[in-house]
């Protein structure tokens, strides 16, 4: 297989697609969530938390994680540095 | 006796439910089990064909429940192996003829009286499919690596799990080998990492199940077939004894060939 690795080493199979493909459909057709929402609930959730925290909108990552048959929603946050005192 | 009662289903059409019953039910028999075969799909029977017992239909499921024949009467015993036996579906009626309870009723009847109930589910989630499974005490769902078929797998897993029918086990059906090696078609890992069930078999794309449907001599009475093979091994499975999955890698295949050829592996 060595030979063929070397030269359509970067083709993507067509497996591979449809794996990814049917990760996002299964996740989507488990919880009814649509993509359109979860950037709806991400724009609110960066609105709440940022009333309290300071943090860095453009790097928020919201997504539904797959364990086995269960779906869980995780967010990734990323938090400001605090300014430092004494400047 | 106390038989267990076992559907397999599977959402998409097509993908081998019927041949998965009739080679089960023959593996079934010949390991000495009592075994009845019922045809879930009222309107369009197939188990009949597939097990070549077409011409010997005189009652169907429907004539046992509204009671037009006893239920021994409506039982096609299979000649070629003892103890297996048919319940074909109504071909002039449709889903709305049955009731999960009328399902319910003869399963408990039928308990007594043999090993194993496999029940052939019709394809789709609605009525029917809800029939089969309503005497079910195990489910199999059966798939094939392909788009279509795991998400529609997927979905009737779900349901069966809202249902509190438990977590099915799986059949992957019609894998190709040499595709898998390929990158070209999913493989056994990649369902099961999509699907999160518990596999109870694999079975190969073998032209000779085709064959065996055209005669009516279900697979697994094939001895040289690889996919009559995986099906005695999932009969085994289902008796509870431990049976290593086949290796599915067809010696001297094209790939193989290839491979060797090019100096990889």
């Amino acid at each position: 297989m060595s030979f063929f690795k070397k030269v359509f080493g970067n083709e993507k199979k067509s497996a591979a697609s449809a794996k990814e493909r049917l990760q996002l459909v299964l996740t989507h057709d488990r919880t009814d969530i649509t993509p359109a929402q979860l950037e709806e609930l991400k724009d609110e959730l960066i609105e709440v938390i940022s009333r309290h925290i300071s943090i860095e909108p453009g790097a928020v990552n919201i997504d539904i994680a797959r364990e086995g048959r269960e779906q869980r929603l995780v967010a990734d946050i990323p938090i400001k540095a605090a300014p430092r005192r004494g400047r | 006796m106390s038989a267990k009662i076992v559907t397999v289903t599977s959402g998409k059409g097509g993908v081998g439910k019927t041949t998965a019953i009739a080679s089960l039910g023959i593996a079934l028999a010949s390991l000495g089990q009592k075994v009845v075969c019922i045809d879930g799909d009222i309107g369009l029977r197939n188990l009949d064909v597939i097990m070549g017992l077409e011409n010997r239909i005189v009652y169907d499921i429907v004539d046992v429940v509204e009671g037009r024949c006893r239920l021994k009467q409506a039982m096609i015993r299979d000649k070629r192996v003892p103890g297996l036996f048919l319940i074909p579906a109504a071909q002039t009626r449709d889903k709305n003829a049955l009731s999960p309870s009328d399902m319910i009723r003869l399963g408990n009847e039928l308990r007594a009286e043999v090993d194993w109930v496999l029940i052939d589910s019709p394809a789709g989630i609605e009525r029917g499919f809800k029939n089969s499974i309503a005497a079910a005490d195990r489910v199999l769902v059966l798939t094939n690596p392909e788009v279509s078929a795991v998400r529609d797998a997927d979905r009737v897993i779900g349901i069966l799990e809202a249902e509190e029918k438990g977590s099915p086990d799986l059949i992957i059906n019609r894998l190709n080998y040499d595709m898998v090696q390929k990158g070209e078609m999913l493989s056994t890992d990649d369902v099961l990492d999509l699907l999160a069930v518990n596999l109870i078999g694999v079975v190969p794309e073998d032209k000779s199940v085709l064959v065996a449907a055209n005669q009516g001599m279900p697979v697994s009475l094939n001895k040289d077939s690889r996919a009559g093979q995986a099906f005695r091994n999932i009969a085994m499975r289902l008796t509870g004894k431990d049976v290593p999955f086949m290796d599915l890698e067809e010696k001297g295949g094209f790939w193989n060939r290839l491979s060797k050829l090019t100096g990889g592996n």
